[in-house]
């Protein structure tokens, strides 16, 4: 359903980004970018002294004519970007929370794994299934 | 897609493949698990793979359709062959080899390989599943394979020709012979997983038939028997069966070339599979260097390895990153961060079998999961204890809840959304297999909805409860008029019968529900004392969780009758309800009808002074509204169900609401009539014309000796007490229950009757509690879900 899906690090560069359409791969990333800067304002805007309140559901950080933003920050400043199609007019933000749900589960077990630095690109291929599953009901 | 012409040979062969990877029968896309298993038998570097698989248009889909798919296979022999990956070269390079894959899993893998090399030009070796070769025609997607799909069949001769070099080597003959096999499914080990199965030459072999064309002839002139075994070990692999059914027709076709070559595959592959049952299986002596090598890093076998030192130790095999990294996912089943001696012998056996040349599998074989149980016990524990943690919190705070049915089924819905929640977490930290995922919508389900709206049973008076409280007290009703009245009033604020049994207090009016029930609600509006005395005080808020609404100032017994109730509950209440007020606050009301019935054990005595009265009573019924609702409510007590008590408790509510007697009197009378006046019969006769239900003529006597303590209501203690005596006698319990009066049968019927009313209040109060109980640990459930979802985040 998600046409991009991006985790990016604290430090705001990507460890992880994907989308479908091959053609318009450049465009999402640089949503993706964009999209960055909404993320911090949202986090800031929650409050310094809430960060435990804090919803890590940010929901839609910005609709655009062909699309919808989605965003997920984790306690540990890792975000998720999710970009949807807006002719998926179906999806719900359940179903979004859902899928944030989703992928925070596996980069939690990503996580976990000893071999996996903080701060390396991801290429787990157990991660990469979730992705695609997400992401293939697009077509 | 670009114009991909394909050999007709290719074009077997690709289709194989797509049949071989269209695990879901699809006929149009290839399932991408398989499809990158195949590319990784490719054994192309992967940022080749990930280059064809853009090229071919898979990405930007998203998936593997037919066309993408044979583009795929294309530029994978394209790079097989050293050429670099465009697009052009697709259709520009000319003898291309066929796309080769190796799987290599086991020996026979090798050997499998071996002979291919052998025998054919390919020296690939081909492990994997042949998928039966499609019907040609049956090329669905793609256009361009479509294409080429027309070109092949229009140019057969081209198979001889094609690029490919198998058509004559001995793997399209295996392919042949592997889809007999195939046709006599190794059942059991279709399921065998294999990493990785190349697709086989079987393409070919397939075409063959299939376009009928003249190589039938150079196929049959292979002798499969060679390649039997190393088929035999692909024929396990699940893809088999799938192609087989997929193509019945062209097996058919080979069958008669072949069938010497099927039947001693068939045995082959029958032994191969016996013998060669999982590929990952762990051999003994492999499994005791395991758990030695565990026990180097880990004396405890029980215990876990610690992920820095699983990482080191996995180091030291030299394998890359990357690969550790994959085995460690497919290994740590728990996602713990470490590893249980399962655990760490799967990952040593794949680092193993990687090091052997085996490629690793996409999901961890079925050979190597750990057990079950291990993870539950050590991964899950924690979790669950933090979910019972939660589950504890909760159940203090239900009390509150009225235990009423549809609360109950509020709750059970979030329940549900909380042993969701619970899932999430558990999935999250532990084995995944044993929790089953919940992607459901329940967004951190709040578990303090589990408020449920208390279904007042015993509510007040409104009309609905009374009907409510009929069906509830079929049969019942003796107790009902106790218990439920006394229970109710006070506690819950969500009974918006409450506040209506409340104001029923001064009438004493039964309304709340077939006599019964208004009848504790009487009680209770007058004085839901908490110690369920029906004190007077009318619902006093003593009932712990609602604030009972203010009792109705007929606790002053303005009427006769509702001052009977209030006396009469107030004095069971504080006998018997004793122990039954101490009850959480969710409770109040129902211990009440329990109190009830103890007020009217003491009221016996109280009331056989008024019994004399009662005589007098029934009369004076139609006098005093609140009169006829009390005996209404003994009446329904009494005499059981009585459906017009429900008119009449209702009445009996609006009466004492407006406080219209004569109404009231009349219905409540009829209700009341019910059970108890027997002996008013005559007297409760005009009142009991709705009711006309059986005489309780006895009882209303006795209880309204208990009633009796209220001078002042006398005259109307005398009807009360018919209604209270009824309720009275339930509730008093019948041992209190005098039967000072004459009448022996009267006093025997009674106090039957009160029993049964008593019964009935304790069984509802019996319900109550369950309810409570359940809602208590839904609220439990809730926030130990809570906590849960605060908990992780904390680690953060």
């Amino acid at each position: 359903m998600a046409v991009c899906i991006a985790v990016i690090a604290k430090e705001n560069y990507p460890l992880y980004i994907r989308s479908i359409p091959t053609e318009n791969e450049l465009k999402f990333h640089y949503t993706v970018h964009t999209s960055l800067d909404v993320v911090d304002e949202k986090i800031s805007a929650m409050g310094k002294a809430l960060v435990d309140q804090r919803e890590l559901y940010l929901g839609l950080l910005y609709p655009t004519e062909d699309y919808k933003v989605y965003g997920y920050v984790t306690n540990s400043k890792v975000k998720f970007v999710m970009v949807v199609d807006s002719s998926n007019t179906a999806l719900r933000d359940n179903e979004i929370r859902s899928m944030f749900r989703k992928l925070h589960n596996s980069y939690t077990d990503i996580m976990c794994n000893p071999f996996y630095n903080p701060g390396d690109r991801i290429h787990s291929r157990a991660f990469d299934n979730m992705v695609t599953s997400m992401m293939m009901q697009v077509c | 897609m670009e114009g991909l012409t394909l050999s007709e040979a290719e074009q077997r062969y690709y289709c194989d493949l797509f049949s071989y990877c269209d695990t879901e029968s699809t006929k149009k896309v290839a399932s991408s698990g398989r499809v990158l298993e195949l590319f990784r038998a490719a054994q192309l570097p992967n940022d080749v793979v990930m280059q064809i698989m853009e090229l071919c248009g898979a990405t930007r889909l998203g998936y593997f359709g037919r066309s993408q798919f044979y583009i795929a296979l294309k530029l994978v022999a394209v790079a097989q062959t050293g050429l670099p990956l465009r697009v052009e070269s697709l259709n520009t390079v000319k003898d291309l080899p066929l796309p080769r894959f190796v799987v290599s899993k086991n020996e026979q893998e090798s050997r499998h390989t071996a002979l291919y090399s052998s025998d054919a030009d390919n020296p690939a070796s081909y492990s994997g599943v042949i998928p039966p070769p499609p019907g040609r025609i049956q090329v669905k997607k793609g256009s361009v394979s479509h294409d080429a799909v027309q070109q092949r069949t229009s140019a057969d001769q081209q198979e001889s020709t094609s690029p490919v070099v198998s058509p004559q080597q001995s793997p399209p003959t295996s392919p042949h012979t592997w889809r007999k096999h195939n046709r006599h499914p190794s059942g059991g080990n279709n399921e065998r997983p294999l990493a990785g199965p190349g697709p086989f030459w079987a393409p070919f072999s397939e075409a063959q038939p299939g376009s009928s064309t003249t190589s039938d002839p150079i196929w049959s002139g292979h002798s499969p028997p060679p390649h039997q075994e190393n088929w035999v070990s692909f024929a396990d692999t699940p893809p088999t069966s799938a192609l087989l059914t997929m193509h019945p027709a062209s097996v058919q076709d080979q069958t008669t070339v072949r069938t010497v070559a099927s039947a001693t595959t068939a045995n082959e592959i029958r032994r191969q599979s016996s013998s060669y049952d999982d590929p990952w299986k762990i051999t003994d002596e492999q499994r005791q260097y395991y758990v030695n090598q565990f026990k180097t890093i880990q004396p405890d076998l029980n215990g876990f390895i610690p992920g820095s030192a699983a990482k080191e130790f996995f180091t030291k095999s030299k394998l890359p990153i990357l690969e550790l990294s994959h085995i460690w996912e497919l290994s740590d089943f728990d996602k713990d961060g470490a590893l249980t001696l399962d655990e760490f012998c799967a990952a040593f056996h794949l680092v193993v079998a990687r090091k052997n040349g085996y490629d690793l599998p996409e999901k961890l074989p079925e050979s190597l999961m750990p057990k079950l149980i291990d993870l539950e016990d050590s991964a899950e524990a924690g979790e669950q204890t933090g979910e019972v943690g939660y589950a504890s919190s909760p159940a203090e705070a239900p009390p509150s809840k009225s235990p009423s049915m549809p609360s109950l089924n509020q709750t059970w819905p979030e329940l549900n959304q909380s042993s969701e929640q619970w899932e999430t977490f558990s999935e999250r930290s532990s084995s995944s297999q044993t929790l089953t995922q919940f992607d459901s919508n329940i967004a951190p389900a709040d578990p303090d909805t589990a408020i449920v709206h208390p279904v007042p049973i015993r509510m007040t008076p409104s009309k609905i409860h009374m009907q409510e409280m009929e069906l509830k007290r079929t049969g019942s009703d003796h107790a009902n008029p106790t218990s439920p009245l006394l229970v109710k009033p006070p506690d819950l604020p969500e009974e918006n019968k409450m506040s209506s049994s409340v104001k029923f207090t001064a009438g004493n009016t039964v309304n709340g529900y077939s006599s019964s029930d208004s009848y504790t609600s009487d009680p209770e509006q007058i004085g839901s004392t908490v110690t369920r005395q029906r004190s007077h005080s009318g619902t006093s808020p003593d009932n712990t969780a609602p604030p009972p609404p203010p009792p109705r100032p007929h606790q002053s017994h303005s009427r006769s009758s509702s001052l009977d109730m209030n006396r009469s509950f107030s004095v069971t209440p504080g006998q018997q309800q004793a122990g039954v007020v101490a009850y959480p606050p969710a409770v109040p009301p129902r211990p009440q009808p329990s109190q009830g019935p103890g007020p009217h054990v003491h009221r016996p005595v109280d009331a056989e002074g008024l019994i004399a009265h009662t005589s007098t009573s029934p009369q004076q019924i139609p006098e005093q509204p609140n009169f006829a609702d009390f005996s209404q409510f003994e009446a329904f007590a009494v005499s059981g169900v009585n459906k017009e008590e429900e008119d009449e408790i209702e009445t009996h509510s609006e009466v004492l609401q407006v406080e219209k007697p004569s109404d009231s009197a009349s219905s409540l009378r009829v209700a009341k009539a019910d059970g108890r006046v027997e002996d008013k019969a005559p007297a409760n006769v005009p009142t009991n014309a709705g009711k006309g239900t059986t005489p309780l003529a006895p009882p209303p006597k006795p209880i309204r000796r208990r009633l009796k303590s209220e001078d002042e209501l006398r005259p109307e203690a005398e009807e009360h007490t018919q209604k209270t005596g009824v309720i009275a006698a339930v509730l008093a319990s019948q041992p209190s229950i005098p039967r000072s009066v004459g009448k022996d049968k009267k006093a025997i019927q009674a106090s039957i009757r009160r029993n049964k009313e008593t019964n009935t209040v304790l069984a509802r109060l019996n319900s109550e509690l369950q309810q409570q109980l359940k809602d208590v640990l839904e609220e439990r459930i809730s926030l130990e879900v809570q906590l849960e979802q605060l908990r992780p985040f904390s680690h953060l």
